[in-house]
């Protein structure tokens, strides 16, 4: 069985955005980066069938020469091999046709049993990229999924609704699964295991080479700090005084 | 040519109330571009639904009905819509942005060769071409979008982005069913009947009071200091998903939208940040309180009182000055 993860990697939580000089990207020059959170779900699921069906499993990555946290990240946990799709476009807000095109052209060489992606990317958040690489590949695909077992043949599979609903569904191999967070507890890399990815291989295709070129739809015009909707009463002052006063304003308002 | 909602049905059959909020954006540019507005009815047995659309203050209702559609699938629903929109031919489309149109929506767009702009919370009009906002990183920035392309242009509204279109029963609409065939072969992937995890023992829903942890709590030890919290001021505990991801608490106590929905008197999130899937969850509550470190956390923008501070030391200074009161 061979599984192609779809990774990402994404601002640190915790990290200071700001906007490029024309407003309309980002100068992420000072920025630290971490594998996308819900990705580090989709490749635990990976490694997990990989040590139930002996699998070979292959992180992908679209994105700049240096964007290699989360396939390194990866191999270091126990992916087989690393592809980076290297174009300048992905390090900006690239739309999701733009990366599954390319994504698809790469999986498409490797004629996986099955794609896994995070449900979604922390950092512009499209939720699409996997839905659109399952049709762009013609596979089968279902979406926010919390349980994952398969024969080798098919997939049964256990998919979130809304309000704590859930739906079983079976879909034929191969085909594209977007993993939502809670499914597994993701490993952490051993110091061994980071050791030995520095001798995995990792492929880089130029985006130039691949025949993915879209026409755009999705134009970032600007990207700003949000307007406030409602602002609240903030409460300021030492941490008791803080305290304090939100116990006053809470017992005025009747709620204590 | 014309503005196009989907309205979603549930599968309990009812109108998904997020369709409402996405004929609400639908009108807005329906009204803002000079086009007619028309609602898209799709499943199985649409009953009664379509006359309800109907009654929607809308120009036309496209009905779409087939024994194939009665569960949903993303093969079926995309076949459907490439057909309904080759029919209709609509300049934009409008969807809510549930996790079924999370699940075809991009799909969708692609088998019809268009681009896809996902939860939207509002639209600007500058000049003629309307520019679509969207929260990015987490809510800590927004992006201004226009959408490039010959029609039809797609995209989906935010959960409570848009306030829900009000009734108008006096204008009843046409009804056009429209005709299309779906293979069964080609619907690859083979659902069962929706169903519910069985019910825990916490009923977030009737509690006054609600205490709920986010990430900021760090560390599973941690989470005593919150109990001891909410027993003080007479509230269930609660939490946004991560914590219940990790098994630090049942997931019954996950508030979200794939959680549980709460309107208590009081809601105090601790180290939540407030993301979008954690609010529409609990922005019904009468009175929120939030404490959390990062004074740019989206969190703040739904709280009617916010401490911009750790968590670690104002919780202790309450619990300390609930004990001397
Ligand atoms: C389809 C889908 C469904 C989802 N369903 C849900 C759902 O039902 N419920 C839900 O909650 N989420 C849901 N999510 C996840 C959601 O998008 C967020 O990832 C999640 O809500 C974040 O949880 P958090 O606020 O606890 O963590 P984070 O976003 O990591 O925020 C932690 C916060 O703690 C603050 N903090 C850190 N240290 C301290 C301290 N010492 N004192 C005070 N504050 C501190 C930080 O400033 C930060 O704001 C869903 C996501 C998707 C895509
Ligand atoms: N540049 C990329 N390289 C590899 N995978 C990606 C990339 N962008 C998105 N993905 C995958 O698609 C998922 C959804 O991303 P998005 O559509 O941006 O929300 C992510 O969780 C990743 O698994």
């Amino acid at each position: 069985m061979k599984i192609v993860v779809c990774m990402k990697q994404t601002p640190s939580k915790d990290s200071i955005l700001r906007t490029s000089a024309d407003g309309a990207g980002l100068d992420l020059s000072q920025t630290e980066f971490e594998t996308n959170e819900p990705d580090s779900y989709a490749l635990e699921e990976a490694l997990r069938l990989k040590d139930e069906h002996s699998a070979e499993v292959v992180a992908i990555t679209a994105g700049a020469a240096n964007t290699t946290t989360a396939i390194r990240d990866a191999l270091a946990k126990g992916a087989d091999r690393g592809i980076l799709i290297e174009d300048d476009l992905f390090a900006g807000v690239a739309e999701p046709l733009a990366t599954a095109t390319a994504l698809a052209v790469a999986i498409r060489k490797e004629s996986p049993d099955l794609v896994l992606t995070g449900l979604q990317s922390d950092d512009v958040g499209f939720g699409q990229t996997g839905v659109v690489l399952a049709e762009l590949l013609g596979l089968p695909h279902a979406t926010l999924i919390v349980e994952l077992r398969t024969d080798g043949a098919t997939l049964d599979v256990k998919r979130e609704l809304e309000a704590g609903w859930f739906q079983r569904l079976q879909l034929p191999l191969p085909a594209l699964l977007t993993i939502q967070s809670g499914i597994n507890k993701p490993r952490y890399a051993t110091l061994m295991g980071i050791k030995k990815a520095k001798k995995k291989p990792l492929d880089r295709l130029p985006l130039g080479e691949l025949d993915a070129a879209v026409s755009p739809g999705l134009v970032v015009q600007r990207l700003y700090a949000p307007t406030k909707q409602k602002t609240g009463t903030l409460l300021t002052g030492t941490p008791a005084e803080q305290a304090a006063q939100l116990l006053t304003k809470l017992r005025e308002a009747k709620v204590l | 040519m014309s503005v196009l909602v989907v309205a979603e049905l549930t599968h309990a059959g009812d109108f998904h109330p997020m369709s409402w909020e996405a004929l609400t954006a639908g009108r807005e540019l329906a009204g803002q571009l000079g086009l007619p507005l028309s609602c898209l009815v799709i499943g199985g047995s649409l009953g009664d639904r379509s006359a309800e659309a109907a009654a929607r203050g809308v120009t036309q209702v496209a009905a779409v009905e087939h024994a194939l559609l009665s569960a949903y699938t993303a093969d079926g629903f995309c076949s459907a819509l490439t057909q309904a929109l080759g029919q209709i031919a609509p300049q934009y489309v409008v969807f809510p942005h549930t996790y079924q149109v999370r699940d075809y929506g991009p799909k969708l767009a692609t088998a019809v060769g268009r681009a896809f702009l996902s939860d939207c919370t509002s639209i600007r009009f500058d000049g003629a071409e309307p520019i679509f906002v969207k929260q990015v990183f987490q809510g800590k920035l927004s992006a201004d979008f226009t959408l490039a392309g010959d029609a039809p242009r797609l995209f989906s509204v935010q959960s409570g982005a848009f306030a829900a279109d009000a009734e108008r029963p006096d204008s009843p609409a046409p009804i056009h069913a429209l005709a299309i065939e779906l293979d069964e072969a080609a619907i690859r992937v083979h659902p069962t009947e929706p169903y519910r995890e069985a019910a825990g023992t916490a009923d977030l829903s009737s509690a006054e009071r609600i205490v709920s942890i986010g990430r900021g709590i760090k560390d599973p030890e941690n989470i005593a200091l919150a109990q001891r919290l909410a027993d003080a001021l007479g509230a269930e505990l609660a939490a946004s998903r991560p914590i219940c991801d990790s098994g630090w608490l049942p997931l019954d106590r996950q508030v979200g939208s794939s959680g549980q929905t709460v309107k208590p008197k009081l809601y105090l999130a601790l180290g939540i940040s407030g993301a979008i899937q954690h609010l529409v969850g609990m922005k019904g509550s009468e009175v929120i309180a939030a404490i959390n470190t990062d004074a740019s956390a989206p969190i703040f923008e739904v709280a009617d009182y916010g401490v911009v501070g750790d968590l670690f030391e104002v919780v202790p200074e309450l619990l300390k000055q609930l004990e001397q009161s």
